[in-house]
């Protein structure tokens, strides 16, 4: 399910294409999903066999797996784990999982000779992959060979006879690379001995081991996507895969870290030429151009007086957009639309498939119980709160690394607002259990807020702390309450909610991340709010009938309207086929999308020229990885993002 | 900043020597002006120096130009400054002199011709100089020995060793680490002779007390160790100061310099000492063995600087046997790295001293001959060694071709040395060297190389290679090797003699179809002279040449072995303090005293000294090798026609004989016994006469005891003996 929501995520960002630079962290958070549902699937197949050991193996496996090839994205390229039982001649019999492999053939000749490849092809995004072989019998004559082939190369042959097929062969100790007469090589391999082949994606060669000792490089200029093989030919013979389920006997990963260093000094290295002068004014407006973009309004001055660079944008606008953010940050789609049309009237207007997005979030928020339109039926529901410690943070998210981006990344802009830091943490600390599947910092957004409300309107800030009429106080000041329920001061929480306690809206919160909890009710569970959101839903309906006449059907809009009026359908909105909806992690790409349209109408670059850059290199090491070149698996921008 | 760098950039710029930026970094950057005249912040200059050091840009011609006017001009006036009378103009002086020699070698001798070096001296030993001007005066004399070597030895000369050495007893860290960086620059260059760091023996372990003031002068004094620790006295002398203790927490250093350098230090004191080795292995940094720190220093993503010296120091500790062969961390991390540095991916440097740290591993054990044998196709990659100056460098690149021939030499040398190493045990391999592309033309030629590097290595390579029975009959023969190798006897250091010598006894061997044309060269000359050498090792190999060349040979080449060694020399040899020299002559003399025609001819021309000789060994302490040699030697005699006679009439030496028929050594026995069965066999004239005295004298007796012996090799032949007597 998480898939699906990812995917339908994924549409969103691909409508819009200002945003696709979020996609190298969406594929990077999307692996962090699959991630857990393809232990589940493994388990479950290991359930059926009911062997502990067995279970043991394949955690270890998939361990290994995951620290020797990080950059292998495992949906699309499947890392070999055993020998195919459907790709093999049939004088190859298989046992153990489909590891152990032996001949049970005549072996009167070479035309008795039976390969079996492994499952899956080595996927380039490898970068460097490995797998042994251990002769557990030589039987009669030990003609084995242990290599590679494509996929399609005749089976009744050991490996390295054909084309696109390469061995290391036991009897000889020769290399066979596509041809019948073999090149000497190394030594002989017999009944004990581990052999190991290495075959790296980067510069497309192969090298083998002989009991964890490096022979040298056995071929060159290696096609792409060749499998795992090994062929015997006499009777008796009997040889036992590893790829991955034990450690190697070679120092693998020694010899990857070479090439990362290779890798690693080369992009270091990489000549910059004549412009060295500008490098630095490069990198100072890059980090402006974020800064301002995400509305840190106080850090990008500033980082700008010091650095005595330009920021184009004049301060109002920075602090409009960013109020317009908060709101949808917040679940208040409502009132960010009412804001927009007021501060930047003809921009929604003009951008019918924003406000559809907008009116189809605000919906969903309605159910949420969050937007401004049911909340004002209950004020004093403690559901108005529920959303804020989990509200997804106004700085963007990087996928898989983000929680460690934000940590340390989230500090400067807070900092030069105000807050000391030790104070962020504290709160942070204190929902890390709200909001561990999504934004760790909750508090980042409205600590911004708060430094600023209280320089220029502190006044303002005086009201809520007697009441919590939240129609009569304006949204910053609401935003204002929410960064105080956030935990920086706690005091204020407790008189802002009255009758409820801190630790109550904990429990609260919990329980909603695991199970469907009571108090987590439609439309906040008033009945008026309730009836409001009915109406909004049919002038949705009304609004997106009038564009299909206007603009001609639109099979996003309705999968959009579709999921969202589907919420209804379940008597738990969360905890339905397509509750993702109500994350309030889904507001960001929505929040972005406004921002940039806003920017794009005043002529401001959509997107700020960072991420464009990220986006770029990730996207760039993820085409790497699909044209095959392995260099992408020592490249990955994670390892530069400290 | 990273200096090394620019000291590279420094080799091509010529103009600018070394120091520059070193001093800097010593000095803080203080906002001095770098390059007189030029009149920019001291930002832009060190822009500028990024820049340079990056090789984006050379520096600019007005620097050029500024150097070059300021030399001749102002050396003069620098050096009256430093005898002005009031102290405040000496400093100011001294300063302006440290950034007048900067990155200017021709000031820097101007100045040391004008005699500034007494001077700084003075005014950095006097008590009253203030700090400053002390400090100051280290640096600017640091400056001056970063430039030539002449500078060195001029300040070698002017005795600046003892003085900077006193000033490291001042409690100020900053003079300190002016002098410990004036010292290491003198110490690390080849001009200076070591020794001067060891003369007083108060200053090794003030020293040493010194290495945790900071990272500087732990990073000066490592490297000082590094360097001047050249013999097994300098190792045992720094190991007494507490060296390993002290040195072993600065391999986890913050600091990659103090690593680098404390690892370089460790590999200097184990080579070939067991003491320090043996400690070495006990070690703990952080919790973790030493040993374990050195893999980790391994590990392929380190600078391969880091990797090699680490590898070196695990091969002294495994060869000094502190660490087993066996071990994981030789087989799997040691000896792998090592192959990794000889491949053509490393710098020449690296790949010499990776070869020969490997040849040295490697050289006892037949196991990890082995394995090298088949690492990453090591036989084959060596024989890229031989490519240097290759064809392409000579026309494209003539620095690349300077380069080349700096290194050809050595390139060659190492791979001689590790293929000698590799095929010292194992047949297969040598089978695999000699079939190396143009291999045995490669060590032919390298017998008659200049370098007598090479030449040694060559022939410790043929050699390793002439142990192989098949290569002697193959190979060998078809390269006609043994003439260079004779070429090479003609006159040579004593070390390449001992390795050429001791392949021309394998060349003798009698199924090397060399040994026929080497006859004919006239060796036999060559080799008597060689065994009254001084060396026992070329003694032994003389000798052994000849007993090799004596068996089964002609009567005709045992007579000119005879005439050209002299009686008078082969018992002089017989007499020889070298067990293995009285062996070998023993073997000599049997092998002329074979088949019966030349043993009576030998016996009837020398049989009184023989006889003499073998009694005075066998009456003497010697080894029962020795003695069943000689008794093997006097059956052979007994097996002569005349000669027999020789024995029989000497009642004495049958005595011995019979002493030796009861002896407990049972090689003895059979040795004895087999003299007596000669001196008895029946089908020769006077057998009976001779088993009648033998039986008088009570041999049959003992005879008749031994064939009840438990030995059934004894027994056998006591049995054949008795038979003699009953035909």
């Amino acid at each position: 399910s998480s898939s699906d929501s990812f995917r339908r995520w994924l549409c969103v960002q691909l409508q819009y294409p200002h945003v696709t630079v979020i996609r190298g962290y969406l594929s990077a958070a999307a692996s962090l999903q699959s991630s857990a549902p393809k232990m589940a699937e493994l388990g479950a197949g290991s359930l059926l066999t009911g062997d502990p050991a067995f279970n043991y193996q394949e955690h270890e496996l998939n361990e290994r797996l995951k620290r020797l090839y990080p950059a292998v994205n495992e949906e699309e390229t499947p890392l070999p784990r055993s020998w195919s039982p459907k790709d093999k001649y049939s004088y190859i019999g298989l046992s153990q999982n489909n590891l152990r492999v032996h001949y049970k053939g005549h072996g009167k000749n070479h035309k008795d000779a039976a390969s079996v490849r492994a499952t899956h092809p080595i996927p380039a995004a490898c970068g460097i992959y490995y797998f042994e072989v251990k002769i557990v019998s030589k039987g009669r004559d030990g003609y084995m060979g242990i290599g590679l082939s494509a996929q399609g190369v005749n089976m009744n042959r050991l490996p390295g006879w054909d084309k696109h097929s390469y061995g290391y062969h036991g009897d000889d100790g020769h290399s066979f690379c596509s041809s019948g007469t073999g090149q000497p090589y190394g030594p002989t391999f017999t009944t004990g001995d581990v052999i190991g082949c290495c075959v790296n994606l980067i510069n497309n060669t192969c090298f083998y081991t002989k009991n964890g000792h490096s022979l040298g490089v056995a071929f060159t200029d290696l096609p792409p996507n060749l499998y795992p093989t090994v062929g015997l030919q006499t009777p008796g013979e009997i040889v036992d895969a590893n790829f991955g389920q034990q450690p190697f006997v070679f120092d693998i990963e020694d010899y990857m870290s070479e090439w990362r260093a290779k890798i690693h000094s080369m992009i270091a290295r990489f000549p910059i030429g004549e412009r060295l002068g500008d490098w630095q004014s490069v990198l100072q407006n890059m980090v402006s151009s974020y800064l301002v973009h995400h509305g840190y309004c106080a850090t990008a001055m500033a980082f700008s007086r010091a650095t005595e660079t330009m920021i184009q944008e004049d301060q109002t606008s920075i602090k409009n957009r960013q109020r317009i953010q908060k709101l949808v940050l917040a679940g208040r789609v409502g009132e960010a639309i009412d804001a927009t049309q007021q501060l930047y009237p003809g921009l929604l207007e003009h951008n019918p498939n924003l406000l559809f997005m907008l009116k189809c979030r605000q919906f969903v928020e309605m159910v949420n119980g969050t937007d401004s339109e049911v909340r004002c039926f209950s004020v004093h529901s403690p559901k108005s709160q529920d959303s804020y410690p989990g509200s997804p943070n106004l700085s963007p998210r990087h996928g898989a690394t983000n929680a460690h981006v934000h940590n340390t990344g989230a500090d400067s802009p807070t900092c030069s607002n105000g807050v000391t830091p030790t104070n962020k943490n504290k709160s942070h600390n204190k929902y890390t259990g709200v909001s561990s599947a999504s934004s760790s910092p909750s508090s980042s957004p409205s600590s911004v807020n708060y430094s600023e409300s209280n320089s220029t309107d502190s006044t303002k800030s005086q009201p809520h702390s007697a009441t919590s009429n939240q129609e009569t106080s304006d949204s910053e000041m609401e935003i204002e309450a929410e960064h105080y329920s956030n935990g920086v001061t706690e005091s204020s929480t407790r008189i802002m909610n009255g009758t409820y306690k801190h630790q109550e809206i904990l429990q609260a919160d919990d329980s909603s991340v695991d199970d469907s909890c009571s108090s987590r009710q439609l439309c906040g569970g008033n009945q008026a709010a309730t009836e409001r959101m009915i109406q909004f839903g049919r002038e949705l309906q009304a609004l997106s009938e009038q564009l299909c006449r206007q603009y001609g059907k639109n099979a996003t809009h309705k999968k959009m309207l579709q999921d969202a009026f589907s919420l209804l359908a379940y008597s738990d909105p969360w905890n339905c086929p397509v509750g993702q909806q109500l994350d309030p992690m889904q507001r960001e790409a929505i929040c972005s999308a406004l921002n940039s349209a806003i920017l794009e109408s005043q002529n401001l670059p959509k997107q700020p020229p960072l991420m464009l850059a990220l986006g770029q290199a990730t996207e760039c090491v993820q085409l790497m990885a699909r044209v095959r070149s392995g260099s992408c698996s020592f490249a990955r921008v994670d390892n530069f993002l400290h | 900043m990273c200096v090394c760098n620019v000291l590279k950039h420094e080799v091509t710029f010529i103009v600018v020597p070394n120091d520059c930026i070193d001093a800097l970094v010593c000095l803080g950057w203080k906002s001095f002006p770098l390059f007189p005249g030029l009149k920019l912040p001291w930002t832009s200059e060190l822009q500028c120096l990024r820049r340079w050091e990056a090789g984006l840009c050379s520096p600019s011609r007005d620097f050029h130009r500024q150097l070059a006017t300021e030399v001749t001009a102002t050396s003069r006036h620098y050096v009256d400054r430093l005898f002005d009378p009031d102290p405040q103009n000496v400093l100011q002086g001294v300063i302006d002199m440290k950034n007048a020699v900067i990155g200017n070698n021709k000031q820097k001798a101007n100045l040391i011709v004008l005699g500034a070096v007494p001077r700084l001296l003075y005014l950095l030993q006097q008590s009253s100089s203030s700090l400053e001007l002390r400090t100051e005066c280290a640096v600017v004399l640091g400056s001056l020995a970063m430039g030539t070597e002449n500078n060195i030895k001029s300040l070698v000369d002017c005795h600046i060793i003892p003085a900077l050495l006193q000033g490291l007893l001042c409690s100020d860290l900053i003079f300190i680490e002016a002098c410990l960086r004036c010292l290491r620059t003198i110490f690390i260059s080849p001009v200076t002779p070591v020794q001067l760091l060891y003369t007083d023996p108060t200053v090794i372990p003030h020293i040493m007390s010194l290495l945790s003031r900071s990272q500087h002068t732990q990073e000066y004094i490592t490297q000082i160790f590094a360097h001047c620790c050249k013999t097994p006295e300098h190792q045992m002398v720094l190991f007494n100061h507490g060296a390993i203790q002290n040195i072993a927490p600065l391999l986890i250093s913050p600091s990659y310099k103090v690593r680098m350098q404390a690892l370089k230090c460790f590999s200097v004191l184990a080579y070939e000492n067991a003491q320090v080795s043996m400690t070495l292995v006990n070690v703990l940094v952080d919790g973790e063995q030493l040993s374990q720190v050195f893999a980790r220093m391994m590990q392929r993503d380190k600078p391969i600087e880091m990797q090699l010296t680490a590898a070196k120091c695990l091969t002294y500790m495994c060869r000094a046997g502190a660490i087993r062969t066996d071990d994981n961390c030789i087989i799997l991390k040691t000896l792998p790295c090592l192959v990794r540095m000889c491949s053509k991916e490393r710098l020449l440097e690296e790949r010499v001293e990776g070869a020969e740290t490997l040849a040295f591993l490697m050289e006892p054990d037949i196991e990890l001959q082995r394995i090298a044998s088949v690492t990453d196709h090591l036989v084959s990659m060596l024989a890229d060694y031989f490519k240097y100056p290759s064809s392409v460098s000579a026309i494209t690149d003539i620095k690349r071709l300077d380069h080349d021939l700096k290194h050809a030499h050595e390139l060659r040398q190492a791979a001689f040395k590790l293929y000698a190493s590799l095929g010292s045990n194992d047949e297969d391999i040598r089978k695999k060297i000699t079939e190396t592309e143009n291999m045995m033309d490669r060590i032919v030629s390298g017998l008659s190389e200049s370098s007598i590097k090479v030449r040694l290595a060559a022939v410790r390579c043929l050699h390793s290679l002439s142990r192989s029975v098949q290569q002697l009959r193959t190979s060998f023969h078809d390269h006609a090797v043994w003439k260079p190798l004779m070429k090479l006897l003609q006159n040579a250091p004593d070390e390449v003699l001992v390795m050429a010598s001791s392949t021309l006894c394998n060349l003798l061997l009698e199924f090397s179809p060399s040994k026929e044309p080497i006859l004919e060269s006239g060796v036999i000359e060559l080799l008597c002279s060689l065994t009254q050498s001084d060396s026992p090792a070329l003694r032994v190999n003389g000798i052994w040449a000849l007993m090799n060349m004596a068996f089964q040979a002609d009567q005709k080449v045992k007579v000119e072995i005879v005439r050209a060694l002299g009686t008078e020399q082969l018992f002089r040899l017989l007499s020889d303090p070298d067990t293995n020299v009285l062996m070998k002559t023993l073997g000599l003399l049997r092998n002329l005293l074979s088949t019966r025609p030349h043993i009576d001819q030998i016996m009837s021309s020398h049989g009184k000294q023989i006889m003499q000789a073998v009694t005075l060994i066998l009456e003497g302490e010697h080894s029962i090798e020795v003695k069943e040699q000689t008794l093997c030697i006097l059956a052979n005699i007994a097996d002569g026609n005349t000669a027999k006679e020789l024995i029989m009439t000497n009642d004495d030496m049958l005595q011995k004989i019979k002493y030796y028929m009861g002896h407990s050594n049972v090689k003895l026995q059979l040795a004895a016994t087999f003299c007596i069965s000669n001196l008895i066999w029946n089908e020769e004239d006077g057998s009976q006469e001779r088993q009648d005295k033998l039986r008088e004298m009570g041999f049959v007796d003992i005879l008749h005891k031994l064939t009840q012996a438990s030995d059934p090799s004894l027994c056998d032949r006591a049995k054949t003996a008795m038979q003699q007597y009953l035909a």
